[in-house]
């Protein structure tokens, strides 16, 4: 394996003898190939017949095939409503989640990263009795309002009296710890209750239970990532913003996020990916209004087998918008990732 | 961690009496959001999950009730009728098998005496690790037993094989092409564009488009199956073919994530270290291993583990790519827990979960105590 056994070092200075540039480019060049040579299928594929998918291997269009739009009509005019709403379904719910985590997702970063945070452990301790309570009246059949009211007064009563007597707590490291951890939750493990939950409101089908859904579960991300950028911007500027009067929310608006773009922006794209691209949640929570692409995609796999041709033009009209983000933005992407890069 | 723009400093300005009422609750107007919605969302749904992991769906003449079966669920996936589905078939070892439960087994005693001879030595690290060691040890038994043997391999050891040998060969991959784009060669801008596709694909149409590629009879690779006179097998039949098929598809799509991270943390280490060791006469292996390597060893280990997290959690590629098959040789834990619940068997469904929770739990919190001293150490 070239690729792996080719080490270049990050020496930008020393300049690159020649057959260790030759060996570079080859080995570039081929995971080139490995990364194109899929998505050129895809786009061949979309231009052809289903005869000729079935046919065998046809590579070259004009020379092997006679190129068609036949799909793409089809993906276009004649599905056109099936299309466009799961469109619009992605689009929508991508932009506003990823909107909306970001942004509470850097809060809670900044937070974490310049504000000291002191949860004393009576304070948890009376969550959880509380909680256990609010359960028990819920599940031995007791109306759920009746829950809440109990869980939240006996948690006030907690909190003014033992709670105070408990001097240890936990702070910032472990709720941000506790924070990422959220996200070793498997998607599949939260559905169900997540499922009736909007079930009891009448949400299932909707953007909102999708919208908020990818927001709690793209949350912990987006911290890990905010938390690690604001980690490495210098202090100096927020300080004397301070000194000069500035309350935290105007210094967090007009100083730290501007000079956090890259790592906002690279966030933002990878999260805006992941809930772009979502598939389980989507499975279960959407059925026909709020439906969004992937499982558009996995539609295609009809009966009379896959659908190879209008697979292939919905997967191209469903990356077309991500690529060309990422590449209009691949020079924040670097600058913007700093993962680890500040040991804390 | 020390106190920067304390809010509290902030609001003692006593020209602005509301603004500063407004301030001193900023530290939980900036995190409380995000504690709400992922206990809203990941806690309380978490503990609804596991009571109903406990339970079993049944109907009743008002519609579907849960009823209350204790660890009956768990009990089945783990000695009763689920187990090959969950666990595998166990079978006689191979001698390959045996090697291997001796090396790994061989590896832990020592690790384990290593520790207990050394000075850090405290009763609650000694009982965490050998605990550790004994989960561990288990899954290394099932994993082996399952697959080095006459036996197979069930939903677990499956994904735990997919976790393995994906994050392994993205980070070799990754790390290798993230070296490979920092040299100064032209033309860097268009392979860190073209490296970076993968990703932002959906899963769903990674499975279709290698399920498309993998197909022996009219993908794009027929000569070469033409040539081996292999065109009537097809990958998706055979077990081991189909998680092939799998795992090169999810390490297509993730290998550009762990290129790219690895990228940012060379890109920002500083020359001067490289240019003194170079000046110095260390050749390109040395100035990896003695310089790069130890610096970008706290990014390497975050975005291994960020790569473990995600890929327990695959689901999309063999649903769509094999849908599980052949029967149920390419499921992961996820499709395992989603196919029971189609089938109605909620309760079940949410039992594989939270074993799949219990997995990515243990293995998580074992690396990162595993890892977390050395980066310490190394940085």
């Amino acid at each position: 394996m070239a690729i792996i056994r080719r080490r270049g070092g990050s020496v930008s200075t020393t300049s690159i003898s020649f057959p260790a540039m030759t060996l570079s480019y080859i080995a570039l060049f081929a995971w080139t190939f490995v990364v194109l040579f899929p998505l050129y299928w895809l786009a061949v594929t979309a231009l052809k017949t289903p005869l000729e998918v079935n046919g065998g291997p046809f590579y070259i269009p004009w020379r092997d095939f006679q190129p068609t739009l036949d799909s793409w009509h089809y993906i276009f005019f004649d599905l056109r409503e099936d299309t466009f709403r799961p469109y619009t379904n992605t689009v929508v719910v991508g932009l506003t989640s990823t909107a909306i985590t970001v942004l509470l997702g850097s809060m809670a970063a900044y937070a974490l990263v310049r504000m000291r945070y002191q949860v004393g452990f009576g304070a948890i301790g009376s969550f959880v009795v509380a909680l256990a309570i609010a359960v028990v009246v819920v599940v031995a059949g007791g109306p759920w309002p009746v829950g809440v009211v109990a869980g939240i007064a006996v948690f006030v009563l907690l909190l003014q009296t033992v709670a105070r007597r408990f001097k240890r707590g936990v702070g910032n490291d472990d709720i941000a710890f506790w924070m990422i951890s959220q996200r070793m939750l498997p998607p599949v493990a939260t559905v169900i209750p997540i499922y009736i939950f909007f079930q009891q409101l009448q949400l299932l089908d909707t953007w909102a239970a999708l919208i908020i859904t990818y927001t709690a579960a793209h949350l912990p991300i987006v911290v890990w990532l905010m938390r690690d950028y604001f980690q490495s911007v210098p202090v100096e500027l927020e300080e004397s913003a301070a000194i000069d009067g500035a309350s935290p929310y105007r210094i967090f608006r007009s100083i730290v996020l501007p000079l956090a773009v890259p790592g906002l922006v690279a966030t933002f794209l990878f999260v805006l990916v992941f809930a772009w691209n979502e598939y389980l949640i989507a499975l279960f929570l959407t059925s026909a209004n709020a439906q969004t692409l992937p499982l558009t995609v996995a539609a295609q796999n009809a009966t009379r087998g896959p659908q190879w041709w209008y697979m292939s033009v919905l997967i191209l009209i469903m990356i077309g918008p991500v690529i060309a983000m990422a590449i209009a933005l691949e020079r924040f992407i670097a600058r913007g990732l700093l993962v680890g890069a500040v040991k804390g | 961690m020390s106190i920067h723009a304390s809010p509290r400093a902030v609001s003692t300005s006593r020209w602005r009496p509301v603004a500063a009422r407004v301030d001193r609750f900023a530290g939980a107007v900036f995190i409380l959001p995000a504690v709400v919605i992922i206990l809203a969302f990941s806690i309380f749904p978490l503990l609804t999950s596991l009571y109903v992991s406990l339970s079993r769906l049944g109907f009743s003449e008002g519609g579907v009730q849960l009823k209350f079966v204790g660890f009956d669920n768990y009990a089945k996936l783990l000695f009763g009728i689920d187990r090959p589905h969950f666990l595998g078939i166990g079978g006689t070892l191979t001698p390959i098998g045996i090697a291997v439960l001796v090396a790994i087994y061989g590896l832990f005693a020592f690790l384990l005496y290593r520790y207990a001879r050394g000075p850090n030595l405290t009763v609650g690290g000694l009982v965490g690790r050998v605990l550790a060691t004994a989960i561990a040890g288990t899954l290394v038994w099932l994993v082996v037993n399952t697959i080095l043997s006459s036996g197979r391999p069930g939903t677990l050891v499956v994904t735990l094989v997919y976790v393995a040998v994906d994050v392994s060969v993205q980070y070799l991959l990754g790390l290798g092409l993230a070296l490979l784009v920092v040299q100064h060669l032209p033309g860097r801008r268009f392979f860190r564009v073209v490296f970076l596709l993968p990703m932002m694909i959906t899963p769903v149409g990674v499975a279709y488009l290698f399920r498309m590629l993998v197909d022996t009879s009219k993908g794009p690779l027929y000569p070469l199956w033409a040539h081996f006179g292999l065109t009537d097998i097809s990958w998706v039949t055979n077990p081991w073919g189909a998680r092939l098929a799998i795992m090169v598809g999810d390490v297509w799509q993730w290998t550009p994530f762990i290129f790219i991270v690895l990228l940012a943390a060379i890109e920002t280490l500083p020359h001067e270290l490289v240019e003194a060791a170079v000046v110095d006469g260390a050749n390109r292996l040395q100035v990896f291993w003695r310089i790069t390597f130890p610096q970008i060893l706290p990014a390497t280990i975050t975005v291994v583990l960020i790569r473990i997290i995600e890929g327990f959690k695959i689901v999309d590629l063999p649903n769509v790519l094999t849908n599980g098959g052949p029967g149920t040789a390419t499921e992961s834990l996820t499709l395992h827990a989603y196919t029971i619940w189609r089938a109605l068997d909620i309760g079940g469904s949410a039992a594989v979960a939270y074993m799949l929770l219990i997995v990515v739990t243990f293995v998580g919190v074992s690396y990162v105590n595993l890892f977390r001293p050395r980066a310490a150490a190394a940085a």
